[in-house]
């Protein structure tokens, strides 16, 4: 039994590494905060972390399969800009139009209210996943190198982002914003549950920011179950070693697709949020970049592998976390904020440092090109 | 054909079977049948078609034409998996296991355990124990990942995978040749329960006493062609020897030069590496052309990289003229004047993309540059030179090197280090795909450098080339030099019988007389 233990840890020495390195600079961070340990704060870095580990967790799926996906920004930036119409919650509902070509075309009205909050949020959802199973057909089946397909449509998402808001603006609705984004009491009070959140059964918990427990309901209905899918497995088949997956006969193609719209799905879970907490849509074309680069980033602090095959992206979200954390210290150590993306350079130098050791046991050094 | 007749129906009939790669003939009217509760043993040289045949056997490669019958009804096999759908499971040489899985996920791979729809990790776990413990391997904790295990563990993993899949004909290629000796005997053990099962047993092996102990049934095969099926114990180890030579008609080679003294060039003393290699010793002189025998993947490659230094953790004494060299890396083999022609000449020896001219220029950029900068009149020299030398065929220098010939891409792979000006030539496999013309003139060429004053170390599969090329021939069993032939002494049957490390060449054995 020892032995498995021992076993497991070796195996996910790179998320164990993750999770270290963010406790340690998380707590450093919460006793050198004013206010540490607190639900305020820490609601405030819930907000913060949330899309980035969303996109993190987007960008792992391809990198399992040994891809690489430069959309996942672009795809929360558009379904950011949708989400700025369809979440309005305005209670005669919402009108919406086309105007293109010069033509001026209705599209009818949106619900409002409750229901068409939940309705928009799903239709959000959809568009991620579609824009991810779009990537995985343009890789599947036009034979499209990964890095290039996806370069190619993320400019699409961002071109249908930038028609939606060429500038920012829509709206989103207040409860909505205020019941996310802030903690699990305030939650209960918006939506009038657990007598409005005072129930006394309900204090233990009240102070736990809402989105946290997306994060922990994302990761464990979605991302646990696709991990133990045969697809999941395939999909770690592919990135490991796509010959012999073929040899096994696994259903490749179906795997990449999959991995492909999941990580649509999880990026529009990004773009969703992050156009809930903003309270509007905006075709923010270098955040969309920056948001792609940082994933990537994230996936491999969390240990995962860009050649495929090993990683989870439960580390991813602890590589998020780790990033965050670091830009967290600019604000209460009195650090000038242009040196930020220098100390995070340097900390993912050193993070893939770690994992770049392995290297040094290869006997036959004509194995490190393949 | 003298088939022995059986009275039990065949489970698996092969009628006609040709194939042909790229117009080169693989295999040629194969009939060949095998039956339930036999081990059948398929032997051959290397390049005899074995390898071909279970390929179509288990849905690798489709024939090009014949008819395969299953159980007495035919079938066509498009992918592996559709093979082992119909029973028909491969273990194949090269490991088809994902190394980044667990042994678990591996073993598991085609058809997980499930429960609600997704995996159930305890009841794959508890299958992958099942399995390896029927094998007797229940030290392999299904926990690990295939990549942190040694190859021979792997090769227990992948036999494990096999029999997961409930195999109604089982072919094993060459599938205990990285197994330790206690493992053998226990994937004997579990063959002979398969047998008892009624499972038909395909068993490829070069190991000779592992097919006498094994079989029931042997056929051999020659330059694609089935040459005879016999019973266990009809044919002795000398006849099947003769069998599996045949008397091909044999290549033209150079005349070589009558053997004196040469200088030693080339010295390598007690060489070992991550237990592939054993302690080699080999010396190659000025002149001389070395040849490296044996059966595929005993080492040879190993020791050619080891020289090269692309290995790390080689030791024992390497010396160049006398003096003691330790390559860390090829770009300090070639400052000592080693040069390798490696074995994938499309991975490894060419940038396929790039000119010919490029390719030819890119090991010797130093020797046609003043400081940093190509002289682009000595280039366009040096390239002419080596065109000319090795008649290489081309339309122009600025060429693709991808749309010559495989002969032609080969040709520039070794103009490219003759123009280092090596004193020691390492040739891994140099003329495998290559047309028999072409092969001509490599021999002639090696023979050129060697009176030149080069030391060449040359591996090859096909025993004739080695036959004909070579002064000397080291036969290489198991990461060790077995034996050492020249003169008389080389000839096919003792470079067969070294490589299978028997002793079926002693004068007084019947078969033996022929060379």
């Amino acid at each position: 039994m020892l032995d498995d233990v021992a076993i497991r840890i070796r195996q996910n020495i790179g998320i164990v590494t993750a999770v270290l390195l963010f406790s340690i600079l998380y707590l450093l961070y919460n006793l050198a905060h004013p206010k540490g340990f607190s639900s305020a704060v820490l609601v405030q870095n819930g907000d913060e972390i949330f899309a980035l580990a969303m996109l993190a967790m987007a960008q792992t799926v391809p990198v399992l399969a040994s891809g690489l996906d430069l959309s996942v920004g672009a795809v929360m930036t558009m379904v950011g800009c949708f989400a700025s119409y369809l979440l309005t919650g305005a209670a005669g509902g919402t009108a919406l139009h086309l105007d293109i070509f010069g033509l001026h075309l209705g599209l009818g009205t949106f619900p409002g209210g409750v229901s068409g909050i939940l309705l928009g949020i799903v239709i959000c959802l959809a568009i991620g996943a579609l824009a991810g199973f779009v990537n995985g057909c343009v890789v599947v089946y036009g034979r499209i190198q990964p890095i290039i397909a996806t370069l190619a449509t993320g400019a699409v998402y961002i071109g249908i982002a930038l028609f939606l808001r060429p500038t920012p603006g829509g709206k989103i609705d207040e409860d909505l914003n205020w019941a996310l984004t802030n903690s699990l009491g305030d939650f209960a009070a918006t939506v009038h549950i657990f007598d409005d959140g005072a129930a006394p059964w309900f204090a233990p918990v009240a102070w736990i920011p809402v989105p946290f427990v997306l994060l922990v309901l994302i990761a464990l209905l979605v991302w646990v179950p696709f991990r133990r899918s045969v697809l999941g497995r395939a999909v770690y088949a592919v990135g490991s070693a796509e010959g012999a997956a073929y040899m096994s006969g696994l259903p490749i193609e179906r795997a990449k697709i999959a991995a492909f719209t999941l990580a649509g799905f999880f990026a529009g879970c990004g773009g969703l949020f992050l156009a809930i907490q903003t309270s509007s849509g905006n075709a923010d074309i270098p955040q969309a970049g920056a948001y792609t680069l940082n994933s990537i980033a994230s996936v491999v602090i969390g240990g995962t592998s860009l050649l495929g095959g090993t990683g989870s992206a439960i580390g991813s979200i602890f590589g998020a976390m780790v990033l965050r954390v670091i830009s967290f210290f600019f604000r209460i150590f009195d650090i000038a904020p242009l040196l930020q993306p220098l100390f995070e350079g340097l900390i993912l130098l050193a993070a893939v440092s770690i994992g770049a050791l392995g290297v040094l046991r290869v006997k036959n050094t004509l194995e490190l090109f393949r | 054909m003298p088939d022995v007749t059986s009275s039990h129906p065949a489970f698996l009939t092969l009628s006609g079977i040709s194939k042909r790669y790229a117009g080169v003939r693989a295999l040629e009217g194969v009939d060949f049948a095998c039956e339930r509760g036999k081990i059948h043993a398929v032997l051959g040289e290397n390049g005899a078609g074995k390898s071909t045949l279970i390929k179509i056997i288990a849905g690798v490669v489709q024939p090009d034409t014949g008819t395969m019958r299953l159980g007495g009804r035919e079938v066509t096999f498009a992918t592996p998996s559709a093979a082992n759908a119909a029973g028909v499971v491969c273990i194949f040489q090269e490991l088809s296991l994902m190394p980044d899985l667990s042994v678990a996920d591996n073993i598991s791979i085609a058809s997980p355990p499930r429960r609600f729809g997704l995996i159930d990790a305890r009841a794959q776990r508890r299958r992958a124990e099942e399995l390896l413990a029927e094998i007797g391997c229940e030290d392999v904790n299904p926990l690990m990942r295939v990549r942190d295990l040694p190859l021979s563990r792997r090769q227990v993993v992948e036999i494990a995978k096999a029999l997961g899949k409930k195999p109604q004909l089982l072919i094993l290629d060459e599938a205990t040749s990285a197994l330790t000796s206690a493992d053998v005997e226990k994937v004997y053990a579990m063959l002979a329960r398969l047998k008892a099962e009624g499972v038909a047993i395909l068993y490829i092996s070069h190991r000779m006493h592992e097919v006498e102990a094994l079989a029931d049934r042997a056929s051999v095969f020659r330059n694609g062609r089935h040459i005879e099926t016999f019973d266990q114990g009809r044919r002795s180890t000398a006849d099947i020897v003769q069998l599996m030579i045949g008397r091909d008609i044999a290549a033209q080679y150079p005349p070589k030069p009558a053997r004196g003294s040469p200088k030693p060039m080339l010295a390598v003393d007690n060489l070992s590496w991550d237990k592939r290699l054993d302690r080699i010793s080999l010396s190659v002189g000025a002149g001389e052309i070395v040849g490296l025998g044996g059966l595929d993947g005993q080492g040879q490659k190993s020791l050619l990289l080891a020289l090269f230094g692309v290995l790390r953790g080689v030791s024992g004494q390497v010396t160049v003229e006398g003096r003691e060299v330790r390559p860390g890396s090829p770009a300090a083999a070639k400052s000592v004047g080693i040069a390798l022609v490696p074995e994938d000449r499309k991975t490894e020896g060419l940038m396929l993309p790039m000119s010919i001219a490029d390719n030819l220029v890119i090991a010797s950029l130093d020797a046609i540059s003043t400081g940093p900068l190509v002289d682009r009149a000595r280039e366009t020299d040096a390239i002419k030179r080596a065109i000319a030398r090795l008649q290489i065929k081309i339309g122009a220098p600025g060429d693709a090197v991808a749309t010559l010939s495989g002969g032609n891409q080969q040709k520039v792979v070794l103009a490219k280090w003759l123009m280092t000006d090596p004193r020691i030539i390492l040739l891994n496999d140099p003329t495998r795909g290559i047309d028999v013309g072409t092969k001509q003139e490599l021999y002639r060429l090696m023979r050129e450098l060697a009176d030149q004053g080069a030391a060449i170390l040359f591996y090859s599969t096909d025993y004739d080339e080695l036959i004909g090329c070579c002064d000397r021939v080291a036969i290489m069993y198991d990461g060790r030099i077995v034996r050492e032939l020249w003169g008389d002494e080389l000839n096919e049957t003792n470079i067969i019988a070294s490589a299978l490390n028997i002793d079926a060449a002693t004068p007084d054995t019947p078969g033996a007389a022929h060379a």
